[in-house]
């Protein structure tokens, strides 16, 4: 177990330094000069060449890399060109409400998904059924930007349920935080719900066509304990696996929602620094999400251990 | 002539028409490909829609609701009247006509990042599967790129270069191809262990024939399915990064473009962001049925899965 926890470990190794080399690259081998746009309009070319030589652009490529990657080593993503501050700073003042939106997110969707799926799975080819299947396809078609102001309209505006727009930090009061947290978070999850319900009723209704199913309703189990105890249980694997996949479309989700609702987390960031061409924030940004990413896989992975005794590592 | 020979030919051809019939009948395909019908004609028949100039603009226009007359200068200067079917946003313009233009900007980018991630996908995949050498270092660089969150990378790529309708697709595209490269790769792994291939190994077939003569026809109907959802997806990207600001110009009429001129305006006027947004779940839902219902008869392998 413990040799595969640090295989897992080492062989993420090389995926991330291919990410790092990457976003190095694009940020790097694309036309606008960040010295330009930071001197302004007014500035002199010897202005320009001035902060372009402070800022390390006039070395070569892969000599910036090295710098680059060797500060990245010792936890130093560099300084913001835009933002005039550490981005290590500048990241963790960021990061409450993204982690806090993330969560909420994960939370409703897993405490909706699979109950859903479970009982359209028990009522195979039943009214629920299609109706779960249904709203699975729209949930995967309505973009979420489009959702999100659906929802500000009746939930907002019309029923004055929630605040419009905004977000409180947790220090301000849990009651207040939650608050502006629920819309942006049901709206996020809805695209999950839709990705993790239809997994959840596929991988349920394959574990009840098996034996141990007929056995199990055979020695007269209440049928709630044969779907909890026995098919989802034996389900358990693909859903673990494709909630870890779906972080992929939550960061994605992240960066459009924030935007909506005006949550000024990592996702706003991220367009911020890319219209600034601020190449230190982005790159740590991309590189922190893409982490974060493959981290969430591998305990993904390590999880199969709890659900499936059977799989040994 | 050898009558087993002969029966088995016709039960191939039977199968074939039957599966071409299924496709037919199925509800999916026929709903999906309506609609998307219906929206063809639509970007192709744009100018003949009762629409203007969808960058024409008139002062007095401004900020009318669904229905509402009013006037609009066209480039000749001369003054008409039009009626704002879907009302006029905060320049004076008419939403209708920049919605049923921007059908065009959609299902182009839609098809032309399917074509290129399948191309590209196709490409890779059955180097990094055939060729065993090539296999490692393809696929870790694929796995390097499918660590980056698609809606990130394809902001990142459409901001650093200037963004045009060939950017947008490209970097859309780029997002999906690992993800193609993946599927034709593990296609490729067990087709190649198929007795036909390694019959045409030992006639002595150049290789590139193997691949693409050989290998490749047998992977065509997971394609189909995987393009259609790459189409979703691109349509679906493509609006976000209008929306955010970072996708094409703001005078090319996209549905996220005009959402995004809309959002300030959104509780004043929510027609900015009604219309165009219904436009694009639309479509979105009508490909995804449709990948649906392909998949349901070409890939049966595949549904069982989902």
């Amino acid at each position: 177990m413990y040799t595969f926890i640090l295989r897992r470990l080492l062989s993420t190794i090389p995926v991330l330094l291919v990410v790092a080399v990457l976003v190095f690259l694009i940020l790097r081998l694309t036309p606008g000069d960040p010295a330009a746009i930071l001197a302004g309009d007014a500035a002199s070319t010897e202005q320009i060449a001035q902060i372009r030589s402070s800022l390390g652009l006039d070395r070569s490529i892969p000599v910036q890399f090295g710098i680059w990657a060797g500060n990245l080593l010792q936890g130093e993503f560099g300084r913001s060109y835009f933002y005039k501050m550490e981005v290590t700073l500048l990241i963790a003042q960021r990061i409450e409400p993204t982690l806090a939106l993330a969560a909420l997110t994960i939370l409703i969707a897993v405490a909706v998904s699979i109950p859903l799926g479970v009982i359209a799975a028990w009522r195979f080819g039943g009214w629920f059924d299609r109706a779960l299947m249904g709203f699975s396809v729209l949930g995967f078609s309505v973009p979420v930007f489009v959702l999100a102001y659906i929802l500000i309209w009746i939930m907002s505006l019309k029923l004055g349920w929630f605040p419009v727009q905004g977000y409180k930090r947790l220090a301000d009061g849990f009651w207040p935080f939650l608050h502006h947290l629920i819309l942006p978070a049901i709206t996020l999850s809805v695209i999950y719900i839709a990705l993790i319900a239809r997994v959840t009723r596929a991988s349920v209704l394959e574990a009840l066509g098996e034996d141990y199913i007929r056995t199990a309703r055979a020695k007269g189990l209440p049928e709630a304990r044969v779907l909890m105890r026995h098919a989802l249980a034996n389900a358990a694997v693909p859903i673990a696996t494709v909630i870890g996949i779906g972080i992929a479309l939550l960061i994605g989700g992240v960066v459009v929602t924030e935007s909506v609702y005006a949550i000024p987390g990592l996702g706003r960031l991220t367009v911020d620094a890319v219209l600034a061409r601020d190449f230190p924030t982005v790159q740590a940004v991309i590189l922190l999400f893409s982490f974060a990413y493959v981290l969430i896989n591998l305990v993904v992975d390590m999880s199969y251990v709890v659900f499936d005794p059977r799989i040994r590592y | 002539m050898d009558t087993q020979a002969l029966s088995v030919e016709s039960a191939n051809i039977a199968r074939r028409e039957s599966a071409w019939q299924r496709l037919q009948r199925h509800w999916s395909v026929r709903i999906g490909s309506a609609v998307l019908a219906l929206l063809v004609l639509a970007a192709l028949c744009a100018p003949w829609l009762g629409t203007v100039d969808p960058t024409l603009f008139d002062a007095a226009s401004r900020d009318l609701r669904p229905g509402q007359s009013g006037e609009i200068t066209t480039l000749d200067g001369e003054l008409i009247k039009h009626q704002f079917l879907m009302g006029s946003d905060s320049f004076g313009r008419d939403i209708y006509s920049r919605v049923i233009y921007g059908t065009r900007v959609s299902l182009l980018v839609g098809i032309a990042t399917a074509v290129l991630a399948l191309a590209f996908g196709i490409v890779f995949g059955l180097s990094a599967g055939y060729l065993r050498w090539l296999d490692g270092p393809l696929m870790r660089v694929m796995d390097g790129l499918m660590a980056i969150p698609a809606i990130l990378l394809a902001i990142t790529l459409v901001a650093m270069w200037r963004a045009s309708l060939i950017t947008v697709v490209v970097a859309i595209a780029i997002t999906e191809v690992p993800r193609v490269t993946r599927l034709v790769r593990s296609l490729v792994l067990s087709i190649r262990e198929e007795p036909y291939v390694e019959a045409a190994v030992s006639l002595g077939t150049p290789t590139w024939r193997i691949m693409f003569g050989h290998i490749l026809p047998n992977c065509i109907a997971p394609l189909i399915v995987q393009g259609t959802y790459i189409c979703a997806s691109a349509i679906l990207v493509e609006a976000i990064l209008s929306f955010l600001g970072v996708g094409l110009p703001p005078d090319i009429p996209t549905w996220g473009n005009i959402m995004s001129e809309g959002r300030v305006q959104f509780m004043a006027y929510p027609h900015n962001l009604f219309f165009p947004g219904v436009f694009l779940a639309v479509t979105v839902l009508a490909v995804n049925i449709l990948g649906d219902g392909l998949r349901d008869t070409l890939d049966p392998k595949m549904a069982r899965r989902l």
